[in-house]
């Protein structure tokens, strides 16, 4: 292969996989978005946090990476559980404005939290997982395997999580919940466990995200900013739509990549951030959202 | 030149067809009547005249202008008035507040006059009050002038949604079931209001309505749909004793009860 | 209770409702010019800081509190007016053409990220004005010819005229002066058909069209009133700073600007000032407090941080109408008394989806 083909193709393949990264995190985001209609800012640091809990599994614990991939999903989901009891659950039915800065809140919480903890604190770290170093050749095409895993796993992810919504009970009591609270709760949809589910899906999603984005940015407080890139990904998409989430967070990390190799410095940067604005000026429902309007 | 002009209006909302082919006619002065039951689309042509929805065809005329395509605030701006039928009040204001918004099109100042609250603004500011008083005293609103809205009764609220309109001192006024949800009492307040609007204030009616009995009093002429299709029009007497329109409200012949 | 007995309409629109209103402010007014005699210059610098981001949160409060478009953007309107000022004052304009023309600025740019904020409602607008921060955030970095990039640019004190504002007294009562005539302009707007039209947006964009209201002319409106306020309180931070870099508007700017307004409570011009002063004054507290907690607590610089963040939480899961509205309710409570009944200011939950938009 000619070297623009391999650098383009290398161009793909990190930017599908930066990609899948944000397309977890708007996955998060729309999720909570479709049952309780609020955005929730702290979805970058629901990562930080899931990368620094694998970390410390793997280095001080010295537990297995596949183990510890499981255990942080479990752990991020408690936390998930603990978050909507605690401080969500009091605001159904407020204002979404006010729970939105809320979330906001949060993440500033989690994050200044995160610098706090004594073995965590500011610094930078890495861990070792199965894939660092290792690369696939195939002729003179290199694929990293970091790339490679963060891609296939993404995708095993998105196929359970799409099974579960569209053949599964709860699924559907989502849906329902997201339009209209009180009329979900009186047709024998348990709201509550409804949101608590979402909220404990979508934190294990954070917290896949940051053990997955932990070889490529590594561990650290401000790992988490990578999550406001994911809203341009979800409004690209949609924000109900669970493809578009997907289809967002691959567009948005193709952008970047190539930006990132053929535009001049700083394009990179506000990609992102130009397609979001454009988005929301000429089609703000997304690729597959849909508008709605109020009954008067 | 017809005084307000419906012609065949059309729309649709998905596969649904909520409005086919509308026309009708009001004369200067006339209280007339849109009756049906639900879903008939009789709110959905106030949507349309107020540029909420668009129409897919036909075209509505005021004054011989034709004012189907134009930008929502305008509607308003020529003189037509507008209550909601789910209540679309400031809740967070109180009523006076909601009143003097009603003056919004009389509007004289801009954004630089009123920064330094000059003399130009302060006069209009008390000819705004002087007017809104008025209402408030042709509606008896005077106990609830200083509250805020999201506390009052449902009944005061919806009064306070036509007095809202009233502010506006419009010429065409646009009720949209102003009676749902009030009690006896309130109903035949609201039939002498609609009377003095009528006779008093000169103000051109629309009101869609589903008591019969408030629509017999005050009408002068009346439109029934089902559908979105027109069954018939005529005046009350007419209208009420239609076999159609009998048989859309109730489903099959039979004395049309009290309402 | 005190009954307000009008006799003319004019009683009816006047700034103060009561006369004895009138005296309080005018005492407090007296009060802060006289307060620099009894501070030390940092305390007053601190003061500076106050009125300086009061003057921005009273812009983002039109906006948010009263026309109800989320902006988690203005630090981009910040640090526009930062920018300008430097610029022209680098060029020899004068402070006091430079200061409007810095919120001016501002207000021109306000219109441009207003246009297409028509089509967004809430969330979608937060996220909109979000990118757009970060997006001036790097403009101001890449333009290196006009902003000198990275490196920052300096500004000297300002002086209009013969006065040169080089001491912290002095530009303290610069700022103040200032401050009160932003909230002077603030109250005329709010009290006037302007203001009424964007308090209807808010509370019902269909209702607000009904009457008039053209929804285009007034949001982009309430972006460019808000953005030159804080265009304004930008100029003023240079100026005090005397340098500035990209560094110091970064969308934890647009957060804090926000929290201040939230926690003073939404919808009232007090609202603004309480909670610029809470949360400036929060890393003092910290600080005086740092002597009584744990020292491995104390000692952490995240500590700060993490408290901010929880204040915005409790504010909002338990105080939601913010200082100014404890400060209403207490009021009432003992104006009220003993007849004050507690779910008087409960709030109104909305659970279906076509009522909250």
């Amino acid at each position: 292969m000619s070297s623009l083909a391999n650098e383009i193709f290398q161009c793909v393949l990190s930017g599908v996989s930066i990609g899948c990264i944000y397309a977890l995190v708007a996955l998060g985001f729309v999720l909570i978005f479709k049952a309780t209609e609020v955005i929730n800012f702290a979805q970058g640091e629901m990562m930080v946090l899931g990368a620094f809990i694998a970390y410390s599994l793997i280095t001080f614990l010295k537990i297995p990476y596949w183990a510890a991939f499981l255990l942080t999903m479990v752990i991020l989901g408690i936390f998930g559980m603990i978050l909507e009891r605690a401080i969500l659950r009091p605001l159904i039915g407020e204002p979404v404005f006010a729970i939105v800065m809320l979330t906001i809140g949060l993440g500033i919480c989690v994050r200044s939290g995160v610098s706090m903890v004594p073995k965590w604190g500011t610094d930078t770290y890495g861990f070792k997982t199965p894939f660092t170093d290792k690369a696939l050749a195939f002729g003179e095409v290199v694929l990293a395997w970091e790339h490679l895993a963060v891609i296939l796993m993404t995708s095993a992810l998105i196929i359970g999580l799409v099974c579960f919504f569209r053949f599964t009970r709860i699924g559907v009591a989502m849906r329902a919940t997201s339009q209209n609270q009180l009329a979900a709760v009186y047709m024998g949809v348990s709201v509550n466990r409804v949101f608590s589910l979402t909220w404990i899906i979508s934190a294990a999603l954070g917290g896949i995200g940051g053990v997955l984005l932990a070889p490529i940015t590594f561990v650290h407080m401000n790992m988490g900013f990578i999550g406001l890139k994911a809203f341009p990904a979800a409004v690209l998409g949609g924000f109900g739509s669970i493809p578009g989430a997907i289809v967002g967070g691959l567009i948005i990390g193709l952008t970047e990549s190539f930006s990132g190799v053929y535009l001049p410095v700083g394009w990179k940067d506000v990609a992102a951030y130009i397609i979001l604005i454009l988005v929301l000026i000429i089609r703000p429902e997304g690729l597959f959202g849909i508008t709605e309007k109020k009954k008067v | 030149m017809a005084f307000f002009e419906s012609q065949g209006i059309s729309i649709s909302f998905g596969g649904v067809t909520a409005l086919r082919d509308v026309s009708f006619q009001v004369g200067r002065g006339e209280v007339f009547s849109i009756i049906g039951p639900n879903g008939a689309g009789k709110t959905t042509i106030f949507n349309c005249i107020n540029r909420y929805y668009n129409p897919s065809e036909g075209s509505f005329l005021f004054k011989g202008k034709n004012i189907t395509k134009v930008s929502p605030h305008v509607v308003p701006e020529m003189g037509i008035a507008r209550t909601f039928q789910n209540i679309e009040l400031f809740r967070n204001t109180t009523v006076i507040e909601n009143l003097l918004l009603g003056r919004h099109r009389h509007r004289r100042s801009n954004f630089f006059t009123e920064a330094f609250f000059a003399p130009s603004v302060q006069r209009q500011e008390i000819r705004n009050r002087e007017k809104a008083e008025e209402v408030i005293d042709f509606l008896d609103l005077q106990a609830y002038r200083d509250q805020v809205v999201a506390n009052l009764p449902y009944g005061v609220q919806k009064t306070v949604e036509l007095g809202r309109a009233l502010t506006m001192d419009p010429e065409l006024l646009l009720l949209d079931e102003p009676s749902s949800g009030m009690n006896m009492e309130e109903m035949e307040d609201l039939s002498f209001w609609i009377s003095d609007i009528k006779e008093d204030l000169g103000i051109t009616i629309i009101l869609v309505e589903h008591n019969m009995r408030l629509v017999n009093d005050v009408s002068d002429r009346v439109l029934a749909l089902n559908f979105g299709v027109t069954i018939t029009e005529g005046t009350p007497g007419d209208v009420m004793k239609h076999p159609e329109v009998i048989e859309a409200y109730l489903g099959e012949e039979g004395v049309l009860s009290k309402g | 209770m005190r009954f307000l007995m009008k006799r003319n309409y004019y009683e009816d629109i006047r700034l103060f409702k009561f006369r004895s209103t009138f005296f309080w402010y005018l005492a407090l007014v007296i009060g802060c010019f006289l307060i620099p005699l009894v501070l030390d210059d940092y305390l007053i610098s601190q003061l500076t800081f106050i009125c300086m981001y009061s003057i921005a949160a009273v812009g983002l409060m039109l906006l948010t509190g009263y026309t109800g478009q989320i902006s988690l953007g203005h630090a981009a309107f910040f640090a526009i007016g930062s920018y300008t000022s430097a610029i022209l004052a680098g060029k020899g304009v004068p402070f006091l053409v430079a200061l409007p023309a810095a919120g001016a600025v501002a207000a021109v740019v306000g219109i441009f990220i207003g246009l297409p904020a028509l089509r967004l409602t809430g969330l979608y607008l937060a996220i909109a004005t979000m990118g757009f921060a970060f997006i001036v955030d790097e403009v101001l970095v890449r333009w290196e010819s006009l902003t000198n990039g990275n490196m920052g640019m300096i500004v000297d004190p300002p002086s209009i005229g013969p006065l040169a504002f080089y001491t912290e007294t002095s530009y303290y009562y610069l700022t103040f002066v200032f401050l009160i005539l932003a909230v002077l302009a603030a109250k005329n707007i709010l009290r006037s058909p302007t203001g009424r039209a964007m308090i209807a947006i808010r509370d019902s964009e269909v209702a607000a069209q009904a009457m008039g209201v053209s929804l285009p002319r007034y949001k982009t409106m309430a972006f460019a009133i808000s953005a030159f306020f804080t265009g304004v309180a930008g100029s003023l931070y240079a100026h005090k700073l005397t340098f500035i870099n990209p560094e110091s508007f970064t969308i934890l700017l647009s957060i804090e600007l926000l929290a201040m307004v939230i926690i003073g409570g939404l919808g009232s011009i007090h609202g603004a000032i309480y909670g610029t002063i809470f949360v400036i004054f929060l890393p003092q507290l910290i600080i005086m407090t740092k002597d009584y907690l744990p020292r491995y607590i104390a000692e952490q610089t995240g500590l700060e941080a993490f408290l901010y963040g929880l204040m915005i939480i409790l504010f909002i899961l338990f105080e939601p109408m913010g200082i100014y509205g404890r400060w209403r309710k207490t009021k009432f409570y003992f104006e009220m008394f003993p007849l004050y009944k507690k779910d008087t200011f409960r709030r109104e939950k909305k659970y279906s989806k076509a009522e909250r938009h």
